[in-house]
């Protein structure tokens, strides 16, 4: 609906020329829609083809389209299986899931913190603001401490990440004005207790086996992801984007202030459970396969704003976008820079901060 | 008659009631004007009209029905409330927060659709800011602002526009420009309720005027009736004159410096004594 030209002369103040000319070039719609969507595919299948086991490129490509292929008659076309069972090991059962769930992880991560920013009408807010990382890590430290089998772990970060946003909701119910305030307030208590409380179980681990399984659990790895944890986050995940995406031009309203939107019709109170539930489960989800993965949610929104503007209808979908692409390279990148993995929550704040105080310096962000 | 408001009370807490005892009622194309000294509640009243703080006394009734008992999307499309300025912190496109008022006519889940889009355009034209729909709204001019608020309740289709200070920040060409559109959208069949700090605006755009005093309406009534000078000294200590102006057409009200005499009025001494060179010659 926007001119591109009209956008040009919308950021003349504030926005470097650099960041302009991405989001005016991004901002026509056929270059820039084909540009942010043709980023996914393009990673999905770089990130098949690299790893630390040499798998033949064109053996790669076999092995994706061979399933595919051989539904049809064999006597039209067929795929002889020329890959070695290693191989085909490699890509479906550790390649494709681990692929698979950093893009779950980085799309969720990036939705539910864009989900957040409105809702808080701040834009320095990130997915665990309402203290789910905290919670989901002591859930997990604590199953590690218990010796419980990496299901339970994973139940556990999950049910102990939707207790601690549940404890911060209820608090805040205890005060009746400025709700928003009260969350973030309430947010920062249970963060700091259950903080403390990851603290206690790491200090009673046992420290040769127990506390670097809690430390590097902390620091986020998609190395142990498999199908069975896909499948257990998946329709969770699936239907709270859904219903984020469903509402989406409606957080628009909620970002210009509660009164507004309740005078322009809105149940502010409702929006805020709907949204506070989707971004938990999403969150939840994304945390108990991979860890404590920060940054993503933070940075990633930022992004999506530079390219499509503050709009949360194209703004959201962005996100997904930008968040599983941002997750993608990070994967990589974890994967292949060292002989020995580097965590994921490492890397993201260690490429993810200098990157952000760039886009800072070069003063592309709207709101400031 | 749209809206009806019976004894409405208000308090954040019981001993202290911020108003009470304020009864009026709005018909259609009525414009009022609620004048007052600041802190005395005006805002807060305007706020309970809009539904968004609950009374603690009275009621106000919306065609008949107590608002109190409707949900805020049936509240929004009757009525469109334009705040005070304050900032957004998301640089929207101007369009894109005229576009918001269409929320209480959309469902739950659905995004607006071209329709919508052609309604905020609308809403952009009448107050005559469609030049610049796609600024950023955090970086265009504060009297900019309050015709987008107003644009925005506009493309809400309310019959009652509730404006809070609407020409509070404005120069004065702005507040006039305001004053000019909200006497336009009266005519178009909105009624409108706004709260003001200059009696002025009283008599240049208004049906009823209502002085807000001590917790509630000291005087309501036409503007000539109301807006007088012993109401005004009463209301914001200070002394005026209230002339009617033959240039405009409508009465004025002047305000006198510090113990500077009305030599209109002979029953000052310093008036009977004084050279009557300063005496306003009437045309």
């Amino acid at each position: 609906m926007t001119a591109p030209s009209s956008w040009k002369s919308s950021s003349v103040t504030g926005i470097s020329g650099a960041a302009a000319r991405l989001r005016a070039m991004v901002a026509t719609p056929a270059l820039g829609t084909i540009l942010v969507y043709c980023l996914l595919p393009v990673l999905f299948f770089i990130s098949l083809f690299i790893g630390r086991y040499d798998v033949d490129p064109v053996h790669v490509i076999q092995l994706l389209v061979a399933p595919v292929v051989n539904l049809f008659p064999a006597d039209i076309i067929h795929i002889n299986p020329v890959w070695t069972a290693t191989e085909e090991n490699v890509i479906y059962q550790i390649r494709l899931p681990r692929v698979i769930a950093a893009i779950l992880v980085g799309a969720g991560l990036a939705i539910a913190g864009a989900a957040y920013q409105g809702l808080f009408k701040n834009p320095l807010v990130s997915p665990d603001i309402l203290g789910v990382a905290s919670g989901a890590g002591f859930g997990a430290a604590l199953a590690i401490l218990l010796s419980w089998n990496m299901m339970m772990i994973q139940l556990s970060a999950f049910a102990f990440g939707i207790l601690a946003v549940a404890i911060t909701y209820l608090l805040s119910r205890f005060y009746r004005t400025t709700p928003t305030l009260i969350l973030v307030l309430s947010g920062i208590i249970v963060a700091a207790f259950f903080t403390a409380l990851i603290s206690l179980t790491k200090y009673v681990a046992d420290p040769y086996e127990k506390l670097p399984a809690i430390t590097f659990w902390l620091m986020g790895s998609l190395a142990a992801v498999r199908y069975s944890e896909i499948m257990m986050v998946i329709p969770l995940f699936l239907v709270a984007t859904a219903i984020l995406l469903l509402i989406r031009w409606r957080i628009n309203l909620l970002a210009v202030g509660d009164d507004e939107a309740r005078a322009l019709g809105i149940d502010t109170k409702r929006m805020g459970q709907v949204i506070i539930v989707c971004s938990t489960l999403i969150t939840a989800s994304a945390v108990c396969i991979a860890g404590i993965i920060g940054w993503v949610g933070l940075v990633v929104p930022h992004l999506g704003r530079m390219l499509v503007g503050p709009d949360y209808t194209r703004l959201l979908p962005v996100c997904l976008l930008l968040g599983a692409c941002y997750m993608l390279i990070i994967d990589n990148l974890a994967r292949m820079l060292t002989s020995a993995e580097i965590p994921l929550g490492i890397l993201t704040a260690i490429i993810g901060a200098p990157f952000f105080a760039y886009l800072l310096s070069r003063r592309s962000v709207g709101w400031i | 008659m749209i809206l009806d408001v019976r004894q409405a009370g208000f308090c954040y807490n019981p001993r202290q009631m911020i108003f009470s005892d304020i009864s009026f009622s709005l018909d259609e194309q009525e414009v009022l004007c609620i004048l007052g000294p600041n802190g005395i509640g005006k805002s807060t009243l305007i706020r309970c009209l809009a539904n968004l703080y609950p009374l603690c006394a009275g009621s106000i009734r919306l065609h008949g029905e107590n608002i109190g008992s409707l949900p805020h999307r049936d509240v929004a499309k009757v009525m469109g409330y334009v705040p005070q300025a304050h900032e957004i912190v998301f640089p929207f496109p101007v369009r894109e927060v005229v576009l918001m008022g269409r929320a209480p006519h959309l469902g739950f889940f659905a995004s607006p659709g071209r329709d919508d889009y052609a309604k905020a355009d609308d809403a952009l034209n009448l107050v005559g800011i469609a030049r610049i729909a796609d600024k950023p709204v955090n970086e265009i001019s504060g009297g900019e602002y309050q015709l987008a608020m107003i644009a925005r309740a506009l493309a809400q289709e309310p019959e009652i526009l509730l404006l809070d200070e609407p020409t509070s920040h404005l120069d004065f060409g702005n507040q006039i420009r305001v004053l000019e559109i909200i006497d336009r959208l009266a005519r178009k069949g909105i009624s409108v309720i706004m709260s003001s700090h200059f009696p002025d605006h009283a008599f240049l755009s208004s049906d009823n005027v209502a002085i807000m005093q001590h917790g509630s309406f000291m005087a309501y009534g036409p503007a000539e009736n109301v807006v007088t000078e012993e109401n005004l000294k009463h209301t914001y200590g200070v002394d005026v004159s209230i002339t009617y102006s033959h240039d405009v057409a409508r009465h004025v009200c002047v305000p006198h410096k510090a113990g500077q005499c009305r030599c209109r009025n002979v029953q000052h001494p310093e008036c009977v004594t004084a050279p009557k060179l300063l005496v306003p010659a009437a045309r």
